[in-house]
This record gives structure tokens, sequence and C-alpha cells, in this order.
């Protein structure tokens, strides 16, 4: 399916009218008195990047990580840690977050990959509870209870400040751009190529002399990079990180919305956080107990509606 | 570190093991030959736990709970297995994820509205609660002696039914070729329903007998359910034996980890470091191992005979 296929296409225009929702929010949203919807809409473009960060190895390259979200952790726990220690530079708060994530990224990566099928999504599970384990038992950095960061990255620069609402949410909108246009441009590269093909028969690329474990290794790295940048992000959107950042539930949830959304599309797992997100948001107010709906609508998602919300409505255009 | 708390945090590991085992040997099974991945059996260890420990309490004893909780976990497992898992067979591990990944909110949020978000406290009959002495110094209590007992009896039990039995033997055939079993006319359908039924009552029975130690509560069966995910990758998916020896080691290493590592640290870390990096590092010790293991052997120590 090609990237920015015609608009006409209904999976391309509900693409189009999140992004616009997104683009203007932060100008609508006062202007309605629903100022609330600045601060969800931030989180949902944070899931975002995370998501369409998980789909670059999920939907691309076929490796299902149950243990995505712990790159949310350890980019928001560089983010805290440095904070708590005084350092708030963003311009060395950030390169380090990068390099933390993409670090663990390579380490993880390197031994989950020797693996393959359901091995793989288990050891990328007890990978991720090990780093969870890890911060639950950090007592100078709250272990259970989180750590509050102390002061937002700060980008030295009088114009732009992150404890401003509307530069902290332009900057994630930005960052969810560009995760989608580096995705882009990776997967129609000759790097997307290898790691798509490698998907779909890994024997035959690699008979035709192609190291597809080192392909894949930096697929996992760069992806481990975009959610860590995701992770810092939030650790400055929400002020505060706690290992609940990189449970496994979170994994699961990551899942969820590249699913949801749409694998192996572009804008299907942004489309699919905002989904997932705003269900939760209206099921939750609805009743307390609303993961009783919840669970069974995931069931049957997963049932009924392969390809997702994407695929739902391409297959609709399709038959129209 | 002296022997009389070595003794004790041995068979701590050992009583661990045995629980992990139970979860593991279903999971093992239920992976090995209906090839399906489920994380909902962390709920049936839930419960398991909830249904047995309400049972007690009604009727006032404890080994009746265990009894009757046998054939209403095999119930709800055949249940879970014919409305909602059959239709995942032939799908792959991603959606088996999510599917059961949605079994496991459901099933919480079900378990908090029946017996409400504080859970269950279940207390020990008076003659399992007591401390008996091992000689040499060494005391214990009853009721985990009572743990590691019945759970060496069900993996005996298992051992027979999977070696002896008719029905064992339809399992192995499954397991080794689930086509070619069909073909000779075992009902696959029929078997898978009573293996996740076994998986359940085995899970369901781990979360009942911990249950008197930790109480019942919502999501207990998660952390022992990725406890149990990394006993059968380093035991070999679909080894019961492999099972068994990897949640024995598993166990044993985590206990000791926890109790110790800080004292072995002590030989060449500062007191202070020691003290910090003792918890953290025990945490994380069996995940280590499992990396390391899955390093040199990706299949697993013991890779059933005939699989992949």
């Amino acid at each position: 399916m090609g990237a920015f296929g015609p608009l006409r296409n209904p999976a391309n225009m509900f693409t189009a009218l999140v992004l616009v929702i997104f683009a203007i929010t932060p100008i609508l949203a006062p202007a309605l008195d629903e100022s609330f919807y600045v601060i969800v809409f931030a989180r949902i473009m944070v899931w975002g990047i995370a998501a369409v960060s998980l789909n670059l190895i999920m939907g691309y390259g076929g490796l299902i990580s149950f243990g995505h979200a712990v790159y949310l952790g350890i980019g928001g726990y560089t983010v805290g840690i440095l904070a708590f220690h005084g350092v708030t530079s963003a311009w060395i708060q950030w390169p380090l977050a990068i390099g933390v994530s993409g670090l663990v990224a390579l380490v993880f990566g390197a031994i989950s990959l020797r693996t393959k099928g359901v091995y793989f999504i288990m050891i990328t599970l007890a990978l991720a509870q090990m780093i969870f384990f890890l911060s639950v038992s950090a007592e100078r950095y709250g272990s259970d209870d989180g750590l509050n960061v102390l002061a937002r990255s700060d980008l030295g620069v009088s114009f732009f400040s992150l404890n401003n609402k509307t530069d902290m949410y332009y900057t994630i909108f930005a960052f969810l751009l560009a995760s989608v246009f580096v995705s882009w441009k990776l997967v129609n590269s000759r790097f997307g190529t290898t790691i798509r093909a490698a998907k779909s028969n890994d024997t035959r690329v690699q008979s035709i002399g192609v190291a597809t474990y080192r392909y894949r290794l930096t697929a996992f790295v760069i992806a481990g990079i975009m959610c860590g940048i995701a992770g810092l992000l939030q650790a400055n959107l929400e002020g505060f990180v706690s290992p609940d950042m990189m449970n496994w539930q979170r994994s699961g949830e990551l899942i969820f919305m590249v699913v949801l959304g749409g694998m192996s599309t572009l804008f299907g797992p942004v489309t699919g956080a905002f989904v997932f997100l705003m269900l939760s948001e209206v099921l939750a107010g609805w009743t307390i107990h609303w993961h009783i709906i919840f669970g069974p609508f995931l069931v049957l998602v997963v049932i009924f509606a392969r390809g997702g919300i994407a695929g739902l409505l391409t297959r609709r255009a399709d038959r129209d | 570190m002296d022997y009389v708390l070595l003794t004790e945090q041995l068979l701590n590991g050992f009583q661990l093991g045995i629980i992990l085992f139970l979860m593991a040997a279903g999971l093992t099974l239920v992976f090995g030959i209906m090839d399906l991945v489920n994380l909902a059996h962390g709920s049936m260890f839930m419960i398991g736990a909830f249904v047995g420990g309400t049972i007690a309490l009604m009727t006032g004893s404890f080994v009746l709970g265990v009894i009757l909780m046998v054939p209403s976990m095999l119930v709800i497992g055949v249940v879970v297995e014919m409305t909602a898992l059959r239709t995942l067979y032939p799908r792959d591990h991603l959606d088996q994820v999510l599917a059961t990944f949605g079994l496991i909110l459901f099933f919480n949020e079900a378990t908090r509205l029946i017996w409400g978000p504080e859970g269950l406290v279940v207390p020990l009959p008076a003659y399992l609660d007591g401390i008996v002495s091992l000689g040499l110094g060494i005391t214990y209590p009853v009721y985990r002696i009572f743990i590691i007992v019945t759970g060496l009896l069900v993996a005996f039990g298992l051992y027979l039914l999977v070696g002896k039995t008719k029905i064992g033997m339809l399992i192995r055939a499954g397991a080794s070729n689930r086509t070619m079993a069909g073909a000779l006319g075992v009902n696959i359908p029929k078997l898978f329903s009573i293996v996740f039924g076994i998986g359940a009552v085995l899970a369901g029975l781990a979360g009942l007998i911990i249950t008197p130690i930790t109480q019942a509560a919502i999501g207990m069966g998660e952390d022992v359910l990725i406890l149990a995910f990394v006993v059968i990758v380093i035991g070999g998916i679909g080894s019961i034996r492999g099972a068994f020896i990897a949640s024995i080691v598993t166990g044993v290493i985590d206990t000791l980890g926890r109790s110790f590592l800080d004292v072995v640290l002590l030989l060449f870390l500062p007191a202070n470091a020691a003290e910090s990096a003792g918890p953290a590092v025990s945490s994380m010790l069996i995940y280590i191992l499992m990396a390391a293991i899955l390093f040199f052997r990706p299949q697993g120590l013991f890779p059933p005979k005939g699989a992949g």
C-alpha cells in the first residue's frame, strides 16, 4: 500500500482529520472552553510516537516486541534522574536519553533477535520486566512511587520553553510528524525493503546473501531510540516518571494501538493511539469498571477487524 | 551466612519453584500442543485462588476448597477454551497475545466486580499452621512443606498422566504432529479442551495454595505468569521435564539472590553500594540467567524431541 495514497481513500482522510485536529487543538480548545483536551491530545501524540516506533519493527519487520514500553521508561527516567541531580539542559538530557535508549535497545536486540517467534515475544517481555524491577528497587529514585521530574528540560532559548503549555504541545506535535517522516523514509529505503523482505521470508533473504540479523538489530535500535524520545517527552509532559510507564501492560497497550490503527501502515499507529486513548477516556468516564467492556472489545477487534481501522476503511473503499 | 538460614531459603526457593512449575506445566502444554500463547493463564491462577478461597471460607475447610476447586477450574477452563480461545488457534502469535491480553483485562475486572477490590484473605487451617523441626536446629513452616509435597505429587501425577496413560499418549501425539494425529482419528478439538482444562486446574491449584501465604488479589497471576514464561523459555517450550527443572532452578536462584546477594556483593563492593545494588541486581538475576541461557541455547535447555 502506498504510504501517501490518494486522499479519497477513507483511511487517509481519517488520518488527515486526526492530524488537523492535533494541529488546531491548542487554538480551538481554549476557544471552546475545553482546554483539558490540549493535555489529552498531547498525551495521545506521545503514545502515537511510541506506537509509530513499535510499528517500525512489528508492522514492517514482523518482530513482535512485548517489551517496547521499556524505552518509554528509559527515556523518561533519564530525564527524571538528570533533573533530580540538577542537570536540566535539554542539550545534555536529550542526547543522553537517546544514547541510553539506543544502547539498551542494542543489548536487548542483540540477545532477543537470536530467537524467533514466541521465544522473541517472551524474551522481550522478560528483558523489559528486568528494567521494570530495576526501577522498582531504585529507592533513591522513588521506587514504586515514581519520581517527580523537578524541572522541565531547558532548551536554553528565551522565546520557546517547555514550561509553556502551547510550546510543549507543538514540540510533541513536531516530534510526532518527525517520527512518521522518519519511518516513511526508512520503510521506503533500501534498508526498509530488506526489513520487509526478511519479514515475509527470512531464509530466502539470507540465502541471497543479506545478513538480516544486522538489519533487524539496526531497526530494533532505531525503534528503541524513537520510543525513548517519546519517553523523554512524556516525562516532560507529565512532570513525573514511575515504573508504571514500563509496566508490561503498557507494552500490551502499545501493541494494541498499532494493531487497532493498522499494522504496517504509516499513520495507522497514530490513529490507533488516538482511538484507543479516546475510547479509554470515554469508557472510563462512563464506569470505573470500563475494562470489562474494553477487554472483550480487544478480543473482538482481534477476531473480526483484521488490519485495524486502516484495514476496515480501505476494504470499505475497495467495495464502493 | 549460616547453614540454618541457607537451608530455609533453599526450601523457600524450592517452594517458589513448585508454584512456578504448576503454572509453567499448563502453559508449556498449551503452547507445545496447541501452539497458543495464552496470557490468560495468569487469570486462571487468580480465579483458582478466588473460587477455591471462597469455597474454603464458605465450607470452613481449606482442603474441601482445594478439592472443589478442581472441577470448578476444569469447567471454567473448558468454557474459556471453547468460547474464546478456539477461534485463535489458526491465528498468528500476535493475535493470540492481544486477544488473551484482552481476556486478562476482562477477568481482572470481573473479579473486581464479584469480589470487590480488596481481595480475599484465606486463613490457614490450624493443623497446617505451625512450625516443624527438621533437625540440626532447622525449623520450617508446615504449610510450606505441604505446598512442596503437593507440588511434587502433582508433578509425579502429571508425569504418569503424560507418560503412561492413553490420554497422555494422545497429548504427546498431538504435540509432535497435530495434523497426523487428527488424520489418525484423534478428536483434536476435544483433546485441546481437555489439555486446556488440565492447565487451568494446575494454575488454579498454584494460585489457591499460595493464597494463605499471600492472600488473593486482583492481577495476582500476572507476575507469576511472566516468571512462568521465563521458566518455559529456559526449559524449552513444550517440555514438562524442562519446565520442572527450570522452575526449581529459577525459584531457588531468585530466592537465594534476594536473601544473600547483598552479602556476596559485600565481598567486593563498599557497604553502602552493596546495600543499594543488592536488591536491584537480585530482582534482575533470573532475567539475566534467562538471557544468558538463550544466548547460548536459543531453543532452551530441554527442547522436546521432534519439535521444531
